[in-house]
């Protein structure tokens, strides 16, 4: 017994160093601008350019459009599914199960050549509906996270029960969807919104494919041509998953506390 | 419950079951149609951006610049320099899977099994969410600025063990350096999957064998192992598609100089570096095929290792 557990400290330990020294490098290596001391000079930089600022809020709003296109889609879907056509559950899992499958450069690589401006749905055509249509392309990048959050809330609440109070106090289809389902899964989209989030905000692939000013093409860019401030951006974006991560853990707890049911 | 008992279209009780009679028992807006109409939006959207996409691009695969049937362009597959981008991917994956799937399980293991403190089990956990997701150009940056060449452990290592790295053949940017950099998010991925399973593993087996008479060594490769190989198979598959199609990283760290299948095709979507389009659209074909393949095989698996943790 007491051998294995010298083992399982050995794994720890190991594991534990090879997470924690590049996050210690990274950092370390982001305080280095200055010649000769540590300084946040490298943040200073990066937190002043504007074209950080302009990619990161652009980035913020791309996942918040994501997240909210992301829930208005799945959660009507999972609650029809688990409500009426529970016959088609496995093709709807299957269909939200299939971005992790497909890697994203090939999802982005079949819209540029349907949606191109010269095709039937010229969605690249001008800077908007290229803005509309990477926003789709994160919507399924979320799919398989979105969808399995809300389906576990949604099943961990009596769907059948609540519609059919909503519907014997006459309310429409529409206001049990929107006031009754929504309230009472909305920690499961919470979850599914932030664990979205952290994969939309430095997105690369797509936004770069695309060609729109996000975050992740903007980090790229800089990592091609500078020094430290690269470092000091990963810093961030290691604080913004953990954040979102951080939220989810929070959000999670706040469901268990307040309703038992 | 009562309440709702009274109303007359109710001729079934409600369980926990979702029951095939859903759609007979309709109140007052359920007929299929309508439930139809619910699913509709979902599933414009997944045809419109998953499935045609997807299809347009295995279609073109097997046309020619004219759209004739031609099976020219997976046969143009098989020249030394895509072989060879596939090749890579292939082995980094590989290797980023193999070794994330071992030392994952190894991490899983001391926190679910190995008798550590109770708080190190969240921490790990909550850990493995970020790393996990912690990928693309800021990992890249990561461990430029740890094991580059200006990196901290590289200079501490010069400065103080006299060892220089980069002396020794190792190079952050090369297949060896892509699976350290990758196996960053594969392992943490691993702990996520492999947490439940080890949670799986009822204490009554290991008590039962020991009983028994079996020693700890034949426990494992009788009973554990057997029980959790379909996990730990399945998990190995998921990272193997997971890095397999991932570029982001692999772009930041290495620019164009590593060349790998997503590398390859990105240079193909942005400049049509094969000079053929429809080439690049088989080339697209081949890396579905094994992500598929592999997460397939994946889902396959986990369904077999659900037996057990019922």
């Amino acid at each position: 017994m007491k051998q294995s557990k010298i083992g399982a400290w050995i794994a720890f330990i190991i594991g534990a160093l090879y997470f924690i020294v590049p996050l210690i490098g990274t950092f370390e290596f982001s305080l280095r601008m200055k010649r000769g001391e540590y300084s946040f000079e490298a943040y200073r930089v990066v937190l002043t350019d504007p074209n950080f600022l302009a990619s990161f809020g652009y980035s913020v709003l791309m996942a918040l459009i994501t997240v909210i296109m992301g829930a208005v889609l799945v959660v009507p879907t999972a609650y029809w599914i688990q409500l009426r056509l529970p016959k088609l559950r496995p093709i709807v899992e299957f269909i939200t199960l299939l971005p992790l499958v497909m890697p994203a450069i090939i999802i982005v690589f079949g819209y540029l050549r349907l949606y191109n401006s010269s095709s039937w749905l010229p969605l690249t055509a001008n800077a908007r509906s290229t803005d509309l249509l990477l926003s789709f392309s994160y919507v399924t990048l979320a799919l398989p996270y979105m969808y399995r959050a809300v389906e576990t809330g949604m099943r961990s609440i009596d769907v059948r029960t609540l519609t059919e109070a909503g519907e014997i106090l006459g309310a429409s289809m529409m206001t049990i969807l929107f006031k009754v389902i929504f309230p009472n899964v909305r920690v499961a989209i919470l979850s599914g919104a932030f664990l979205t989030f952290a994969i939309v905000i430095g997105e690369f692939t797509m936004a770069s494919l695309l060609n729109r000013p996000a975050f992740g093409p903007y980090l790229q860019l800089i990592g091609a041509n500078r020094a430290y401030e690269p470092s000091a951006l990963a810093v961030i974006a290691f604080l913004v998953t953990w954040a979102c991560m951080g939220i989810i853990n929070v959000v999670g707890n706040l469901k268990s506390n307040k309703r038992p049911a | 419950m009562t309440a709702i008992d009274t109303t007359p279209p109710l001729p079934a009780e409600p369980g926990p079951v979702p029951d095939a009679f859903a759609a007979s028992r309709k109140p007052v807006m359920g007929q299929q149609t309508w439930a139809w109409i619910g699913i509709t939006p979902f599933m414009i959207f997944a045809i419109l951006f998953l499935i045609v996409p997807t299809l347009y691009l295995v279609i073109g695969a097997f046309q020619d610049a004219d759209g004739h049937f031609t099976l020219q362009n997976i046969a143009d597959l098989f020249t030394p320099s895509i072989l060879n981008a596939y090749w890579l991917s292939i082995k980094v994956s590989l290797a980023s899977a193999l070794i994330g799937a071992v030392l994952g399980f190894f991490l899983a293991y001391a926190v679910v099994l190995g008798g550590l403190p109770a708080w190190l089990r969240p921490t790990l956990m909550t850990f493995s969410g970020v790393a996990s997701n912690f990928a693309g150009v800021p990992l890249a940056f990561a461990f430029l600025s740890t094991l580059g060449r200006m990196g901290l452990v590289t200079v501490l290592l010069r400065d103080f063990l006299g060892i220089n790295l980069y002396g020794t053949g190792f190079n952050l940017l090369s297949f060896w350096g892509l699976t350290l950099t990758y196996l960053y998010f594969q392992i943490p991925l691993m702990v996520l999957i492999l947490t439940p399973a080890l949670d799986g593993l009822k204490k009554e087996w290991r008590e039962a064998s020991e009983i028994l008479g079996a020693s700890s060594k034949q426990y494992w490769t009788m009973v554990a192992l057997p029980v959790l190989f379909p996990s730990v198979l399945g998990a190995a598959l998921l990272l193997f598609a997971n890095s397999f199609g991932a570029i982001a990283t692999a772009y930041a760290l290495t620019g164009s100089s590593l060349n790998i299948v997503t590398i390859l095709l990105y240079a193909q979507i942005r400049g049509d570096v094969l000079h053929n389009q429809n080439l690049g659209y088989a080339l697209a074909l081949g890396m579905i095929l094994i992500t598929g393949l592999s997460n397939g095989a994946y889902i396959w698996l986990r369904a077999r290792a659900e037996r057990w943790m019922r």
